[in-house]
């Protein structure tokens, strides 16, 4: 157990490093310059004072050679910072944390919807035995996934905020702002969930163990939710796992539409001002999120599945 | 004995001239994209208290559907599209599924197949015990765990407090199925189906686990339908037959009469098949004298360890192979025959190098090949060849049959397309399929017909060595004749060398001129067939013979008119 702990943690280590060198190196090759972006602002053509120019560039270090930088900006990065915003001059981390509780509000709310509407359908489109309801429960998650995420967050708007005026349509108020924007990330996440869950309940229900479960005399209900769900739930786990990642990026949708402050619009800014520190902080705070999710749900597996932590050794045995 | 709680639902409690379970024109069918497919067809059949009545019949011919219809868990697609199944008092093909969940568990318990995959892998091996107790209202939330433990006891489970705590991946096969036979008696029943319970472990195991099935259900009185496609295991264990074909009871009686004179075609066939029942059935082909050739084979001390999990004592390796030397005549076929973890396979997976020896020699065609790499591997592979276990896994289902046996000719460039084909055609007809065999799937292949495919794609290289690794295990009695006899003319024709794994001595005995049993890695004895069966030295061959279902069978009786029940 504690090899494996220690083994996801290292793994955990490579991705967020990963995940930093791969952004600053594609964020240095970008064409333009956060420098000239900043200066330029304000003024109406791009004439701008060279001079003023090399010293911002000084200032944030852009005059070094790339690895020089990229070492420096890992340095700081590892200690927690990550440098001054080019364009509010803000420290990076606190910007960073005035909008995160707002996200995490958003994501939590929304994952927990998803994996309480996307589970519940799929469970109960498992279960039923009328065919009709089970093909119109199953045909819902496809539906679920292929529409955009703008338009489901405008359809929601204009039929519970414009039409029947229960919910605000922007802004940060409250629980009463959280259900629509919530709703809107909740719905391709929740419909990935179905479709994983539905997937494996039924391979499960195909088991032996569940004919062994029905041969003691166990009712229907018991069979599917002692029996199937747990052994179909690590999938559908995975799933959740990986969509913390679309979770975060579909933030940034979402909070556009509804004008909600937050990491997602924090992104949003930084890229249209090429504020590289700023994206660079989103990035990494993203990965570790990610990382973070996935190391946990790693460790809920063996939980879950006793199998798991002897299925790692006995590859050890194998090789 | 009937169990106290169960009287009051019998009235015939003791009367022995009533069945238990009344089966009469059941008929069942599978519903599928192709159209309705019937599986079971009018069949009638009964259990009486406290016997034991053995279903026996091929793959297809409907004794599994039949058990699993009397508590009605079938399948999905399944339907009972007519009959009844008189239980005590009820049909119950007409209660409705809320009382039929009072009958399972509780007073017609179901043993399963596959020990390895009927129990659930997420929870402990106690719970899913007391769960029928707690399902039935036979034990409170207090008092399930240590009713549960008491029961795994009962089914003969040692150290059952400590297992009870475990998941099921940390038991045995034999461990395994005890657990379930605990499931299936916990509440008592007056009803055990025993669906295959052994087919899927050892002999040895099989055995005891038999054994001890027999004894409980003796103890208590239950009656047990035990579904079986083992004639023997039927023989030494059943009171009745019932011997089913194509969904039809073709002939039904008394065990020792069916045995001593069946009636039916189909049950003389099946009698015939089967390779525990028949003495001996030498199928050796002329062999090769010994002296005039060298061995094409030779192992020399090999010795393979797998590294487990460390644990506190530091490192720990498990010798899977231990010090073998083996012998392998050109044209001859020498069998390994053991148990599962006895390093059988292993030992030709070695030999093919496939995987890599810790110690040892191996020499083919007197060239040391213990080390071979690269070019010289490859040699070898075109030179030894495998046909595995299980047909249905072996070949890709995308292929067409002729793309699989040609595949070996064009992995080794060998020919072009016509040539290749030609080649194909000819190693059909070899293996006494049809050349239309070609344009077709493996899933439009019987078993059998796919075995021979296998066997096929083997020879195409035409080459020295084929392992066969428990090629007829998968297969039903009468076609496993089939496939061993077609091994047998394959290698009286090309001179091939057969290196056959088996845990089956029946038919090792049919096919090998030389056995080597294999135990915990070691190759406790060795000799020809009859010599070793006949005149075991090692006990644990011994033992092995002993297991070997089908061995208390009445040698065909002088008593062969006795009243034969009422059969179909």
């Amino acid at each position: 157990m504690r090899r494996y702990v220690i083994k996801r943690l290292a793994q955990a280590v490579g991705v967020l490093w990963a995940a930093y060198t791969v952004s600053f190196l594609v964020l240095n090759w970008l064409p333009g310059d956060p420098v000239t972006a900043m200066a330029s602002a304000g003024m109406d053509s791009g004439d701008v004072d060279p001079a003023r120019l090399a010293a911002l560039r000084h200032e944030y270090g852009f005059d070094k050679p790339v690895l020089v930088q990229y070492a420096d900006y890992l340095g700081q990065a590892v200690l927690g910072d990550f440098g001054g915003s080019v364009a509010t001059g803000r420290p990076v981390t606190s910007t960073l944390a005035d909008a995160l509780p707002q996200t995490l509000q958003l994501t939590g709310a929304a994952i927990l919807l998803a994996v309480l509407l996307g589970g519940g359908l799929a469970v109960l489109a498992t279960y039923t035995a009328r065919r009709w309801l089970r093909q119109l429960l199953l045909s819902l998650p496809p539906l679920g996934v292929s529409v955009p995420t703008f338009w489901v967050g405008l359809l929601l708007v204009e039929m519970f905020s414009f039409r029947l005026h229960w919910f605000p349509a922007f802004g940060n108020d409250g629980l009463k702002g959280l259900v629509l924007p919530a709703l809107t990330l909740a719905v391709p996440t929740g419909a990935q969930i179905a479709q994983v869950l539905a997937k494996s309940l039924l391979t499960a229900l195909d088991q032996a163990y569940v004919e062994t479960a029905r041969a003691k005399g166990a009712g229907r209900w018991r069979v599917h939710l002692r029996h199937a769900l747990r052994n179909a739930s690590l999938p559908a786990l995975t799933v959740v796992g990986l969509l913390v990642g679309q979770l975060i990026a579909g933030s940034v949708v979402v909070e556009t539409v509804f004008s909600r402050d937050g990491l997602g619009r924090v992104t949003a800014a930084a890229v249209t001002a090429q504020d590289i520190p700023v994206v660079q902080g989103v990035v990494a705070f993203g990965a570790l999120i990610f990382v973070t999710t996935n190391l946990v749900i790693d460790l809920i597996y063996p939980l879950l599945d006793p199998r798991i932590v002897v299925a790692s050794d006995r590859r050890a045995a194998l090789a | 004995m009937v169990p106290a709680a169960m009287t009051d639902e019998r009235e015939n409690g003791d009367d022995v001239t009533t069945p238990l379970l009344e089966l009469r024109g059941l008929s069942v069918s599978y519903r599928t994209r192709g159209g309705t497919i019937p599986a079971v067809r009018g069949v009638d059949l009964d259990v009486w208290p406290g016997q034991v009545t053995a279903v026996v019949g091929e793959s297809g011919s409907g004794k599994s559907t039949t058990a699993h219809a009397i508590t009605r868990l079938l399948p999905t697609n399944g339907r009972i599209d007519a009959g009844t199944v008189r239980f005590g008092r009820h049909d119950l093909v007409a209660l409705s599924e809320a009382e039929l969940r009072t009958v399972r568990g509780a007073r017609i318990g179901l043993v399963p197949q596959d020990p390895t995959v009927s129990l659930n892998p997420v929870k402990r091996i106690g719970d899913q015990v007391a769960e029928v107790l707690r399902i039935h209202g036979l034990a409170t939330r207090r008092s399930a765990p240590a009713k549960a433990v008491a029961v795994l006891d009962r089914a003969g489970l040692p150290d059952a407090a400590l297992r009870a705590r475990q998941y099921p991946h940390e038991l045995s096969g034999g461990m395994r199925q005890r657990a379930l036979i605990a499931i299936a008696i916990a509440a008592q029943p007056e009803l055990i189906i025993a669906d295959e319970p052994t087919s899927a472990l050892d002999v040895t195991v099989q055995r005891v686990i038999l054994d001890h099935l027999q004894r409980l259900t003796e103890e208590s009185g239950t009656a047990v339908l035990l579904v079986t496609h083992d004639l023997g295991v039927a023989a030494d264990r059943a009171q009745r037959l019932v011997v089913m074909s194509q969904g039809k009871v073709v002939e039904a009686g008394p065990t020792r009469d069916i045995l001593a004179d069946p009636q039916d075609d189909y049950t003389r066939h099946l009698l015939a098949s089967a390779p525990s029942l028949t003495t001996t059935r030498p199928r050796t082909p002329v062999s090769i004298p010994e002296a005039q050739t060298a061995p094409l084979v030779e192992v020399r001390n090999l010795v393979k360890e797998f590294r487990l999990p460390r644990t506190e004592d530091g490192p720990r390796t498990l010798r899977a192979v231990d010090d073998v030397s083996l012998t392998l005549h050109r044209g001859q076929t020498l069998a390994l025959v053991g148990e599962s973890g006895s390093g059988k396979s292993t030992t030709a997976r070695l030999v093919l190098r496939l995987a890599d020896a810790t110690a040892g020699q191996i020499l083919f065609d007197g060239t040391d090949v213990t080390t071979a790499r690269g070019a010289q591997t490859r040699q070898l592979r075109r030179r030894a060849q495998l046909v595995y276990q299980n047909p249905y896994a072996s070949l890709d289902p995308r292929y067409s049959i002729g793309e699989v046996i040609t595949e070996p000719l064009r992995a080794f460039k060998v020919g072009d397309r016509a040539s290749r084909l030609a080649r194909a055609r000819e190693l059909l007809d070899r293996v006494a399929l049809p050349s239309a065999t070609l344009e077709r799937r493996p899933a439009e292949l019987s078993g059998g017909q796919r075995q021979r495919v296998a066997i096929a794609r083997a020879l195409a290289l035409s080459p020295d060595l084929v392992v066969c690794d428990e090629p007829v295990s998968a297969l039903d009695v009468s076609v496993q004749a089939q496939v061993l006899d077609l091994l047998a003319e394959l290698q009286a024709d090309t001179g091939v060398t057969y290196l056959f794994i088996s845990h089956d001595l029946a038919v090792v005995r049919q096919i090998a001129h030389q056995v080597a049993v294999m135990r915990t890695g070691r190759v406790v004895e060795t000799g020809p067939p009859e010599e070793l069966f006949t005149r075991p030295r090692h006990e644990y061959t011994r033992e092995l013979l002993a297991a070997i279902p089908g061995g208390r069978v009445p040698s065909p009786a002088p008593e062969t008119t006795t009243s034969r029940g009422a059969a179909s």
